[in-house]
């Protein structure tokens, strides 16, 4: 199979589903860059490059650059998936969507409900979030606790190429609006992607690693950091199982269980700040469901309750570390 | 415009259309008192003819979407009353099922893309569907009402700026009552509508709102533009408000002399009526026989809908999602 960057095989999908569906369209700040300036088109290809070439293939009627202007085209994104386009939308950061949050929070997410069920809003937000990029307190944040809390969204946080494109094929097929988070440290991570169109379910977690010592639940680019942590422990004996549940809303409660069920020793790992995070409502889901399997507390490893710092000592330290994650599975391991 | 220009049929039904509006808000203010119907309502009676002479340049698939006050312009569009009149009582057989209420009422098969409890948020969302218009090629309008207070939200801007440099076919409706909630537009706007939305190259056109036969020349205006793939057209509709902005508001900022003055002399059910009788193109018995018609319709819907069961408790989680997860 070939090897391909998250960033590459995100395009894939955007190339693969806008040829198969006219009614999808996009819209974002500097999607392609370069719109109005003279004679240059697609200079940028999108902020990280990952919407490079859609302009050439579908044109400006649907591939459109828009002011910099959250609320204004969040909103219209909205507006247009009630009425017949499936639009795909681009929160250059996601710490923005502060910004457009009613759009999302109380329009999108709503419609459904609030319209008895006559009406569907297949809307995809896209959106970089997460900390390493030495960018500050609000170009950093894993804000994706805020949106798994609003019933009507669904949260998607895909860790490796292959789920980036499997999930997103799904999230513009998905008639629910879907928030797409994709972690800027991780465009250029390269894994086994194939060529054709694929989908990957949601609520469907994923089995990274197996093993029998120590079950940990990673989200995001913190699966990258809990495979590390696991060699590190395999190295001392110890065998670390990694499910990554892929999706925080729908969430895999039934794998999550199952393992917790079958292992008893649980760490999660989670980039975003701690309090009403994921990973506490996963650790209250299973201490709340297979208490009795615990043979040990659910041990968390997140960044701390603090905005994401600059300097670079600072920042490295805040990120969920391998070593972090090693010291909280080898101390429950002991117990 | 004149009425001259309405067939006696049509000016019969526009009539109808507005004395229904004012029907169902004095309705819906009678059964607050009740206590049958859930929650706060904010009324849309005194504005009437804006909806109206808007709707009425309407096909019945354009877009429109509304305010809190979103009675008038869901009637106007063609929405059901009997749904309407259910949905505010909570009931199953609602417009959304009990599961909206006032401030969310919406109807896409009649275009209606939601009454709104945000401020200002119905304008993005109506420009999205100008753009799946003018994308699909499907000939038609969306129009977003909005009143005095959203004016002063930025995404009503931001809404000037795309549907204008996206020549959206769009009609932004600004309902001028004149008041935001309690607090009077003059107080907390500066400058002039019109001259905002002329500053993004908007055509704005200012309004007398108690006059149905302004409204329908200055939207129509506005929809040829749109249709004919010119953009995006402001109206100013200086309207009065004639209860207070909930329905519960003790409507204290306004004196009982302002707002007898308001009745008596900017009301656009009576304006029309006069307007017709100078050019004798409708008896006068005859506008007296819909207000009957209209008078029983509205008992009729109030009953049915009192008769209605509520939600049945399953409906608490579902269209939630497409499919519940």
């Amino acid at each position: 199979m070939a090897q391909k960057s998250f960033r590459q095989a995100l395009n894939e999908a955007l190339h693969f589903e806008m040829g198969r569906d006219p009614r999808v369209i996009m819209m974002g700040e500097d999607l392609t860059g370069g719109a109005g300036a003279n004679g240059v088109k697609d200079a940028w290809g999108g902020p990280f490059g990952v919407t490079r070439g859609l302009l050439d293939a579908f044109g400006p009627e649907r591939i459109r650059d828009t002011p910099i202007s959250e609320a204004a085209f969040i909103g219209a994104a909205a507006g247009a998936a009630l009425t017949g386009l499936r639009p795909i939308a681009e929160i250059m950061f996601v710490d923005f969507a502060g910004v457009c949050l009613d759009q999302i929070m109380n329009q999108a997410a709503k419609f459904r409900f609030m319209f008895g069920g006559r009406a569907k809003t297949p809307l995809v937000i896209r959106a970089t979030y997460g900390a390493g990029s030495r960018s500050g307190s609000q170009h950093t944040q894993a804000l994706y606790p805020i949106f798994t809390h609003i019933p009507g969204l669904k949260v998607v946080i895909p860790s490796t190429p292959y789920d980036a494109k499997g999930l997103l094929l799904q999230a513009i097929r998905d008639d629910d609006p879907v928030i797409f988070l994709e972690h800027k440290m991780l465009y250029d991570t390269v894994g086994e992607v194939p060529d054709g169109a694929y989908t990957i379910p949601f609520g469907e977690a994923r089995v990274a690693r197996d093993g029998k010592d120590v079950l940990i639940i990673a989200i995001g680019r913190m699966v990258q950091v809990a495979e590390e942590a696991a060699r590190k422990l395999a190295a001392e004996g110890i065998s670390a199982c990694i499910i990554d549940p892929r999706t925080t809303s729908p969430l895999d409660e039934d794998t999550l269980l199952e393992f917790t069920e079958t292992i008893g020793r649980v760490v999660i790992v989670d980039e975003a700040n701690p309090r009403c995070s994921v990973a506490t409502d996963i650790s209250a889901l299973l201490a709340d469901k297979c208490f009795d399997a615990l043979k040990a507390p659910i041990k968390l490893v997140t960044a701390p309750h603090a905005p994401v710092p600059y300097a670079p000592n600072l920042e490295d330290a805040y990120i969920p570390s391998a070593d972090a994650v090693v010291k909280a599975a080898t101390s429950i391991i002991k117990r | 415009m004149s009425a001259l220009q309405f067939s006696r049929e049509e000016l019969v039904n526009v009539y109808r259309t507005m004395r229904t509006i004012r029907r169902f808000e004095e309705r819906v203010m009678q059964e607050m008192g009740t206590g049958d119907i859930p929650g706060n309502t904010h009324l849309y009676a005194g504005q009437e003819a804006s909806a109206v002479g808007v709707c009425l340049q309407l096909r019945d698939d354009d877009y429109i979407s509304s305010t809190h006050r979103g009675h008038g312009h869901s009637i106007a569009k063609g929405v059901d009353i009997d749904g309407m009149m259910a949905e505010l009582f909570g009931r199953a057989s609602g417009t959304c099922g009990g599961k909206g209420g006032s401030m969310h009422i919406a109807d896409l098969r009649k275009g209606m893309l939601g009454a709104n409890g945000i401020v200002a948020a119905g304008a993005p969302i109506t420009c999205g569907a100008a753009l799946s218009a003018k994308l699909l090629g499907t000939g038609q309008v969306a129009v977003a009402f909005a009143g005095d207070g959203a004016m002063n939200e930025g995404v009503m801007s931001e809404s000037f700026n795309l549907a204008k440099i996206w020549m959206l076919p769009i009609i932004f409706v600004i309902e001028d009552n004149g008041f935001g909630e309690a607090t009077a537009n003059a107080y907390v706007s500066a400058g002039s509508f019109t001259r905002r939305a002329e500053s993004y190259d908007i055509p704005a056109i200012e309004v007398d709102g108690t006059d149905v036969f302004s409204v329908y020349a200055a939207a129509g205006e506005a929809v040829e533009r749109a249709r004919a793939g010119g953009g995006p057209t402001m109206l100013h509709v200086h309207v009065p408000r004639y209860y207070g902005h909930y329905s519960g508001d003790p409507d204290t900022y306004r004196t009982p002399e302002e707002k007898a003055a308001m009745r008596r002399e900017r009301d656009c059910l009576s304006n029309f009526r006069k307007r017709v009788k100078e050019v004798s193109l409708v008896e006068m018995a005859e506008l007296d026989a819909v207000d009957a018609a209209v008078e029983a319709e509205i008992d009729r819907a109030v009953s049915a809908a009192r008769a209605a069961p509520f939600p049945p408790l399953a409906a608490l989680t579902t269209d939630v999602y497409v499919k519940y997860l």
